[in-house]
């Protein structure tokens, strides 16, 4: 670590006492979640909580706004010259935050950036063969096949300045096998509505307003600076909300919203989450590892499979586990993504006595043992959702044994097919079914379908849909996959999740179903 | 006829040497001593027989209803007369999952003490009083062992045996592996602080004369040497005592303690931990006086146990 | 000695190695860091071309002798998290853990030493017993619950002190602290509380149960008989014999007070060692847990080394045999 560095640090440190005297009577938003984002370099991490952060610093091509809608932002328009070329024209007069302009040649840089072996991102945007500068303002995406969701796929690439990357010899994401720390795991210099400050990950990240944002016209936020601490323990979390220190926190308790909402000077904001919970059972093995069943699966047979879905009593689970805070859920992809209908989410109903049937008319009268593998850190209530879930299907007699451990032990069991049953949440940043049915439903040894579920004609439909870009044909299509998944009951749908941000009254910050937060949609309150 | 009268007669005996003896003399005595007996006495008798005793069995998964969680106790409005001290977050009887969860508690906390007691003092007068390679390589064992922080070494053990048990064991040996994490990550203070003693015991004059007499080594250890040492040990058990449940606790906190549908007593106050704002205080706080109350009985227990058996201090 | 303290040193270099190897075996059991690295939506392929790119393919030993070259040139390999070096982030975050270590454990050494000797001295009075009472149900209480109960009281219901982070840091070059900063001191209050509660029980208990000995001893008895003042027999005589296993639990305590740090760190939002080492596990952060573990081990086996030194100096019984102390 060097001296200029820690100089710099110390002189962060003064100028933060300086400026945050309340003489200025600025706007500041103090707020909190429990993890930070992983680095501030916007191709290195694939992961929501760094896109949120890199948002704020930098700018997309098309940006998810508030309602998620896909928004031309740099970008102002495109064209398809033909089925594999996408053709841009981007947005004049931007600036990034050192002065200098904006151009074609970032737009080949960033996205080149995202596809180079260290990016985290080159897997979601990997249909991309290459990118032409046409002129200053003009750029042309050629794909390997024909790509209906090309904008979608670009709302997570962020634009760096070509200048400033080679400048600080970040033409590269960090490699996680090198040993010096690249420039841009803690500087980011961007288009975007706020600049970066001062950051030190895990401990404190201060953004102050861009007052050139082209933006600023259209989205005039009146936010001068943000200060960001993650705070990893809840009860700390809400104890810091409820004592004013904090402004805003974004992963409230659900057991704690009621006496938010009751405490003078604060506020909720809830909506519908694009992550829905639900658990997978492997049909696809003759023998299950944790059963007392041996010789044969019993999970293979769909009777057995309806009967846990009709053992689970999902109103109860919204009620008592997630407060009402939760959507009861027949597919496993929530109302805002693509192929989504209210026909296909209608749940078969609770009924403990026709699960009791089912399960006799399968042969398993009094039930069987079996473990359920569920995560401790990851998705809202995930183990207390699991424990009813044990409950519950308790009272049909299939005994169920709960293992609730951390996130990175659980989602290598089901990656590598560990587990006979396991709860899986399933966030859709495509906003597309066919992302869904490419992790969840294709067949496959490895990853995340775990169900060992594997049907030749499906997995043909499915890579029909990735290609398809006749849209009504497309969608019949997704909704056939869509029913087969119903019909055979892959997977145990639960609840579409619901967000809640708590915030002081002085605050509206508009909450968005990606969970991710957009300060330029902030209002103050006088 | 003859033996079972003999044997009669010495119980008779057994019960009068007690009752006549100076540790009972100084028991009877001490009023606070008493009734931390009675408590823990009580504690041990509802964990053991909690199967009997308690209203419900909240282990049983498939007897709870999700709808009656977060019931508060029955004095409170909206209680429920069938759950006295109210229900938790899954709608388990907070009395019963106590009773339940102490059994839990006190099997994993008394069987981990147990354990490094056993190893840590063995080791450590094996080390202290023979000296030579002995002593090196178990104190530096030790020193190994006491570098890495005992949750580290709780969790190592835990991952070892993630791996070496099947799936369908995991479950049923949850307990033991917690017993061996918790057990083996607490015998070096034994070992260190018995080694210690044994230094300055063994340069003794007793000891130098029960050499000289002709005293087979091991037999001055155990008879000399053990006893003058087991007043520090016995200060150390108590709280290692409070120390294994609250590591049990620690360990349940970061995910690889007791299955959460068979709560022990630290499973409890940590989940109704997340509810001390929510204003369903009962999920912690019984729980919570359940473990100090305990744990507050057995230390004052041990505590009296030391002075009565420390002989300097008669 | 001189000899002593060679030997002991060498000792101490053997325990390194083998913390070092306990330290970097204990990462094959945390999870696949390569799972949190790629997203999930990364392929197969993607996977495999990762593990190669880190070394993690190749056989233990390899991947041993680098991890022993690399940390004894103090690199440490870059966080797979937050794509820092280990060593700098390490380097940022020890100045906190530090003092708040250092607070405690004064904390704990001042309260816990007196009071101590004074339930020692006057072991009947209702005053020693409420000591002891209340001590103990402080340590009962499990440390993540001291903790929100602190917060609940003074940040929540008082609205006193900060419930999370440490304040305004000034750096003193390359040494963060925030004991210069009324926010630094305000912020120290409640987590060097937690931590220090349970450490100060201990010493605490086993000063009284040392005195309580001491003070049975004849030559104590003698030195009444001679007519000595109280605080001179308390002190001088008594107290100073209760030193070598004090000295002990306190030095050992000092490590353990490190490790412990771990939860409060949690709790209060601290941002040092131990909150990064917790932050690293849920992540599987191999080179972070391996750098943290490998630290955490040098300061306990200097503090065992020094333990073992001052020995010499407090017990002269010890300084008369050698070969005794040495374990020859």
């Amino acid at each position: 670590m060097s001296i200029k560095f820690l100089s710099k640090i110390s002189f962060a440190f003064v100028t933060v006492a300086l400026t945050a005297s309340p003489v200025f009577a600025e706007n500041v938003i103090r707020w909190a979640s429990q993890g930070d984002a992983l680095t501030s370099d916007p191709h290195a991490a694939n992961e929501s909580p760094t896109h949120s952060a890199s948002r704020k610093v930098y700018d997309v091509l098309y940006y998810n706004d508030k309602d998620m809608k896909m928004t031309p932002w740099l970008a102002t328009g495109h064209k398809l010259v033909n089925a594999k070329t996408w053709e841009f024209s981007l947005r004049k007069g931007v600036k990034f935050h050192d002065g200098s302009n904006f151009t074609a040649d970032d737009v080949k840089f960033s996205i080149e950036r995202a596809l180079s072996p260290t990016s985290d991102l080159k897997g979601d945007i990997s249909s991309i063969q290459e990118v032409k500068v046409i002129n200053s303002h003009t750029v042309q995406i050629i794909t390997k096949e024909p790509n209906p969701i090309m904008r979608n796929q670009l709302t997570n690439v962020f634009m760096m300045s070509k200048a400033w990357s080679e400048k600080h010899k970040v033409t590269q994401p960090q490699d996680r096998a090198g040993k010096q720390e690249t420039y841009a795991v803690r500087h980011a210099m961007g288009t975007g509505p706020f600049k970066l400050e001062l950051r030190e990950p895990d401990v404190k990240t201060i953004l102050v307003k861009n007052n050139n944002w082209w933006g600023l016209k259209t989205y005039p936020h009146q936010v001068d600076k943000i200060i960001y601490t993650p705070i990893a323990n809840q009860a700390t979390r809400v104890a810091a909300l409820l004592s004013g220190e904090l402004d805003f926190i974004l992963d409230p308790p659900l057991q704690d919203l009621d006496r938010i909402k009751n405490t003078a000077g604060l506020h909720l904001e809830q909506t519908a989450q694009v992550r829905t919970i639900f658990l997978g059972m492997n049909q696809g093995v003759k023998e299950l590892l944790t059963s007392n069943v041996k010789g044969k699966n019993p999970l293979s047979d769909q009777r057995v499979r309806q009967a846990m879905y009709q053992a689970i009593n999902v109103e109860a689970i919204k009620k008592k586990v997630m407060r009402g805070y939760a959507v009861p859920a027949g597919l496993i992809t929530p109302p805002a993504v693509h192929g989504y209908t209210e026909a296909l989410n209608k749940r078969r109903p609770y009924d403990v006595s026709a699960a009791k049937k089912l399960l006799t008319e399968a042969g398993y009268p009094s039930g069987f043992s079996i473990q359920l593998d569920c995560p401790n850190n990851r998705y809202i209530n995930d183990e207390g959702i699991c424990q009813a879930v044990v409950g519950m299907l308790g009272k049909i007699g299939i005994k169920v044994n709960l293992s609730a451990i951390p996130k990175t032990l659980h989602f290598p069991k089901i990656k590598n097919r560990e587990t006979d049953f396991y709860m899986l949440g399933w966030g859709v940043s495509s906003l597309d079914s066919h992302y869904v049915f490419n992790y969840l439903v294709k067949g496959a040894d490895k990853g995340w379908n775990g169900t060992g579920f594997a049907d030749a004609d499906i997995d043909a439909t499915i890579l029909e849909i990735g290609k398809e870009v006749d849209f009504p044909k497309r969608d019949k299509m997704i909704a056939k996959v869509w029913q087969k998944l119903r019909d055979n009951v892959n997977y145990l749908p639960i609840h579409h999740q619901v967000i809640v941000w708590a915030m002081s009254d002085k605050l509206d910050i508009p909450i968005v179903a990606d969970d991710g937060v957009r300060f330029i949609y902030t209002k103050f309150k006088k | 006829m003859i033996e079972n009268q003999s044997s009669l007669a010495k119980i008779n005996d057994l019960a009068f040497r007690i009752v006549d003896s100076d540790l009972f003399y100084s028991f009877s005595r001490n009023p606070i001593v008493v009734v931390s007996a009675v408590i823990t006495f009580v504690f041990i008798i509802a964990a053991t027989f909690a199967p009997w005793l308690a209203p419900h069995n909240p282990f049983d998964p498939a007897s709870l209803d999700l709808m009656e969680a977060s019931t508060p106790p029955v004095w409170l409005e909206d209680g429920m007369s069938k759950f006295m001290l109210g229900t938790d977050d899954q709608g388990r009887d907070i009395l019963s999952t106590i009773m339940f969860g102490s059994r839990v508690s006190l099997i994993v906390g008394f069987s981990a003490v147990l354990f490094s007691v056993f190893v840590g003092v063995g080791s450590g007068l094996l080390a202290g009083y023979l000296g030579g390679w002995l002593d090196t390589v178990i104190m530096r064992l030790a020193d190994v062992q006491l570098a890495i922080p005992a949750i580290l070494i709780a969790l190592m053990i835990n991952g070892v045996v993630a791996i070496l048990l099947p799936p369908q064991l995991q479950h049923e040996m949850a307990i033991y592996v917690l017993i061996l994490a918790i057990g083996v990550s607490d015998w070096p203070r034994y070992a260190r602080v018995t080694r210690g003693s044994v230094l300055v015991e063994r340069n003794k004059e007793y000891v130098a004369a029960a050499q000289v007499i002709g005293v087979h080594p091991l037999f001055i250890m155990l008879r000399h040497v053990l006893p003058n040492i087991m007043g520090p040990v016995l200060v150390m058990a108590t709280i290692g005592l409070a120390l294994a449940i609250i590591t049990e606790a620690t360990l349940s906190f970061l995910g690889v303690g007791v299955p959460p549908t068979t709560p022990s007593l630290g499973t409890m106050i940590r989940v109704g931990n997340n509810y001390l704002f929510s204003g369903e205080w009962w999920i912690t706080f019984f729980p919570c006086t359940a473990l100090v109350t305990l744990v507050l009985a057995v230390n004052l227990m041990g505590d009296w146990l030391r002075d009565a058996l420390n002989p300097k201090l008669r | 000695m001189i000899a002593y303290i060679i030997q002991r040193a060498f000792q101490a270099l053997a325990v390194m190695i083998v913390v070092s190897l306990v330290s970097f075996m204990l990462f094959n059991f945390v999870g696949d860091p390569v799972d949190n690295m790629v997203g999930q939506e990364a392929t197969y392929e993607e996977r495999v071309a990762m593990r190669d790119n880190l070394g993690l393919n190749d056989p233990f030993l390899v991947q041993f002798a680098r991890f022993v070259g690399n940390a004894v040139k103090g690199e440490f390999g870059i966080s797979y998290r937050i794509q820092r070096p280990v060593a700098d982030l390490i380097a940022e975050r020890m100045p906190a853990t530090l003092e708040l270590v250092i607070a405690s454990a004064f904390l704990s050494v001042l309260l816990g030493i007196p009071m101590g000797v004074y339930t020692g001295i006057r072991p009947n009075s209702w005053l020693s017993r409420s000591i002891l009472v209340g001590s103990l149900v402080g340590v009962t209480l499990p440390t993540f619950v001291i903790g929100i109960l602190l917060i609940y009281i003074f940040s929540v219901g008082l609205g006193v002190l900060p419930s999370f982070g440490r304040g305004e840091a000034v750096q003193l070059g390359w040494w963060s602290t925030g004991f210069l900063t009324v926010t630094g001191w305000k912020a120290i209050i409640m987590p060097s509380v937690t931590l220090a509660l349970f450490q100060m029980t201990i010493i605490l208990r086993l000063v009284r149960s040392e005195m309580l000995e001491v003070m049975r001893t004849d030559y104590i008895k003698f030195a009444r008989a001679r007519g000595l003042p109280n605080q001179i027999i308390n002190f001088g005589h008594a107290f100073k014999n209760t030193l070598v296993p004090v000295i002990t639990i306190v030095g050992l305590n000092l490590g353990s007070l490190i490790a412990f740090s771990i939860i409060t760190e949690t709790v209060f939002q601290w941002p040092g060692m131990g909150f990064l080492f917790i932050q690293a596990v849920g992540f599987a952060d191999i080179p972070v847990m391996a750098a943290y573990l490998v630290m955490v081990a040098v300061v306990f086996v200097s503090i065992n080394l020094f333990v073992d030194i001052l020995y010499f100096v407090v017990d002269p019984r010890l300084r008369a045999d050698k070969t005794v102390a040495a374990g020859n």
